[in-house]
């Protein structure tokens, strides 16, 4: 049964303190590193932005979406068409244009998944985000298969993101707002009656909640806040094409909430820097005799997952938590 | 006596062939406890899903203090002064005494869910919520219970929190389906004492098996066969009316 022990809403002291150490680890990084690793660092941060995002609905509210990646990519593409061909998009229009376009096509779309429920829930979500990556796929209008090229990345008033290390402490700044937004949201009476609905749907409703507001209000925010680590990834890669909406890049999303811990928030960050760790590592595995393991990078990737299932359910984070705390 | 807070009109629920309720009336009179009795199958359930909004009505209107509240659907008719509680126990289980009690405390000063100050205020500090979570919790006798989880509480305290979280709501009219089923006797002793304490101040619906409880408890009662009234009347002219007697009651002293 899921508890809230079982979400460990309240960060347990370890979990907070490698969260601290992590913050540190962030800020000096670029100084100790080479630009490679600071790229790297800065990706993993917008996946976490991203997985986060969706947390809000499969942790808290309970609505697993495996189509989460069409808001991710739509803000991307706004992004590149809002780029002119010679400078910069300036990023006040960009970002906040990017994010509502995800909130407005996450609020259409929502208005018509929320009112299903587990199994057609995630199949619905996932239908029209299929819908989405076609619709760009097929348009050469929209950019057709082969995507669209920002030539200049976003910039304007105090901040170039052409500059590495400017676009990787704004993606650290906006990551810890979104942490410190949806922790705070997680304890105020929306996230209660979120955590309410994913606990007892029919109870909430019969206690005066108007579930179906809640829910799409839910899948609104998580779209938009998708929609800013779409801003970010377009920002950084100078790059959109249609797989950034595709079925692997929300799959991948419910993969690094679920390694990471759900319901949480912390989980789902912790998550998408585990996810792209242990994916580098995999990707860079020698080759045994004829055997190419690297190239296998998803077999070993399923099996951690299935792995952290079964001795972790509560995710990575619930290894990081003090087991002598929960008998106090 | 005043009006009624809740009024049936002729309510009837059909399940294709089967009419589950057949153009029942009734109405719920502030500080009155009306029972709702009859055999198993007799609509009684389903009833009360009519009344609460849970289920629509086929046919029939539903008053509510004098409004018009047919078809509304039950998280309105919540917010409106009506609480229920459900037969099989329907609490969370997975959070604490306090935490299902401040969940429905908070029911009643909620903000629009896209009222950006829903999102940043912190749900446990709000005075006013605390305040009905803890008069709940006093009503109900749960002051013992309160950091405990749901999930481990026995079966009778459990449906003494469900009680509690209606109350919590602050609701005028109570419908309470089968409280006391699958109750010991200590815990049906304490469940009918605040049933008694909660006649005061509410217009309560009872539906319950346990006739002890129901005679000593009820104002008025309506016995249901069938999805229809047969009788209904104070406890005195239903133990002594020839139909519920053939119908109804016969059947326990036969």
């Amino acid at each position: 049964m899921s508890t809230p022990q079982a979400h460990l809403e309240t960060l347990p002291r370890s979990v907070q303190v490698f969260l601290f150490v992590g913050l540190i680890a962030l800020l000096a990084f670029p100084f100790a590193q080479q630009d490679f690793y600071t790229q790297t660092v800065t990706r993993m941060m917008i996946l976490a932005i991203f997985a986060m995002s969706l947390d809000l609905l499969q942790g808290i509210t309970g609505l697993v979406s495996l189509g989460h990646a069409a808001y991710f990519g739509l803000a991307g593409y706004v992004v590149a068409y809002l780029s002119p061909q010679d400078a910069g998009a300036n990023w006040l229009i960009a970002l906040p244009l990017a994010m509502l376009a995800s909130a407005l096509a996450a609020l259409v779309i929502g208005f018509f998944v929320v009112r299903t429920h587990g199994i057609y829930f995630i199949m619905v979500t996932m239908a029209f985000s299929q819908m989405m990556y076609f619709l760009f796929f097929d348009n050469k209008a929209l950019g057709g298969s082969d995507g669209v090229y920002i030539n200049v990345r976003p910039g304007g008033l105090g901040l170039d993101l052409e500059n590495k290390w400017m676009l990787y402490y704004f993606t650290l700044a906006c990551m810890l707002i979104t942490y410190a937004f949806l922790r705070r949201l997680l304890w105020s009476p929306f996230g209660r009656t979120l955590n309410g609905i994913r606990l007892n749907e029919h109870r909430t409703r019969a206690l005066g909640y108007a579930s179906f507001s809640y829910k799409l209000t839910a899948f609104t925010l998580a779209g938009a806040l998708a929609g800013l680590a779409g801003f970010l990834w377009a920002a950084q890669t100078g790059y959109v094409n249609p797989d950034l909406m595709g079925f692997h890049m929300s799959a991948h999303a419910i993969m690094m909430v679920i390694l990471g811990g759900m319901g949480n928030v912390a989980g789902a960050l912790i998550g998408a820097f585990g996810f792209e760790i242990f994916l580098d590592v995999f990707k860079d595995l020698p080759k045994i005799g004829n055997f190419d393991t690297a190239k296998h990078w998803q077999l070993w990737m399923g099996s951690l997952i299935v792995l952290v299932v079964i001795v972790a359910p509560q995710g990575l984070m619930g290894l990081l938590r003090n087991k002598k705390a929960d008998h106090e | 006596m005043s009006e009624a807070l809740l009024q049936a009109k002729g309510l009837s629920k059909r399940y294709g062939g089967l009419l589950a309720v057949n153009d029942v009336s009734l109405s719920l009179y502030k500080d009155q406890l009306h029972a709702v009795i009859g055999p198993n199958g007799a609509g009684k359930t389903t009833l009360t899903h009519l009344l609460s909004g849970d289920v629509p009505a086929t046919h029939g209107e539903l008053w509510l203090k004098g409004q018009n509240v047919s078809g509304w659907p039950h998280h309105r008719l919540s917010l409106h002064g009506l609480g229920r509680s459900y037969q099989k126990t329907n609490v969370f289980l997975a959070l604490s005494v306090w935490d299902n009690l401040m969940l429905a405390a908070q029911s009643r000063s909620a903000r629009a869910p896209y009222n950006p100050l829903s999102w940043l205020s912190d749900a446990s500090t709000d005075k006013a919520v605390r305040d009905r979570a803890e008069r709940a919790l006093q009503l109900a006798g749960l002051a013992q219970e309160q950091q405990i989880i749901a999930a481990n509480l026995s079966h009778g305290v459990q449906r003494q929190l469900e009680i509690a979280m209606v109350l919590a709501t602050e609701p005028q009219v109570l419908l309470l389906d089968e409280p006391l089923a699958g109750m010991g006797a200590a815990e049906t002793e304490a469940m009918v004492a605040l049933l008694h304490k909660l006649k005061k101040n509410h217009a309560m619906l009872l539906v319950e098996h346990d006739m002890d409880a129901v005679f000593a408890l009820a104002d008025v009662l309506t016995v249901m066969v069938n999805g229809t009234v047969i009788a209904s009347g104070t406890p005195q002219q239903i133990r002594t009316d020839s139909k519920v007697q053939a119908a109804y009651l016969g059947e326990e002293t036969a």
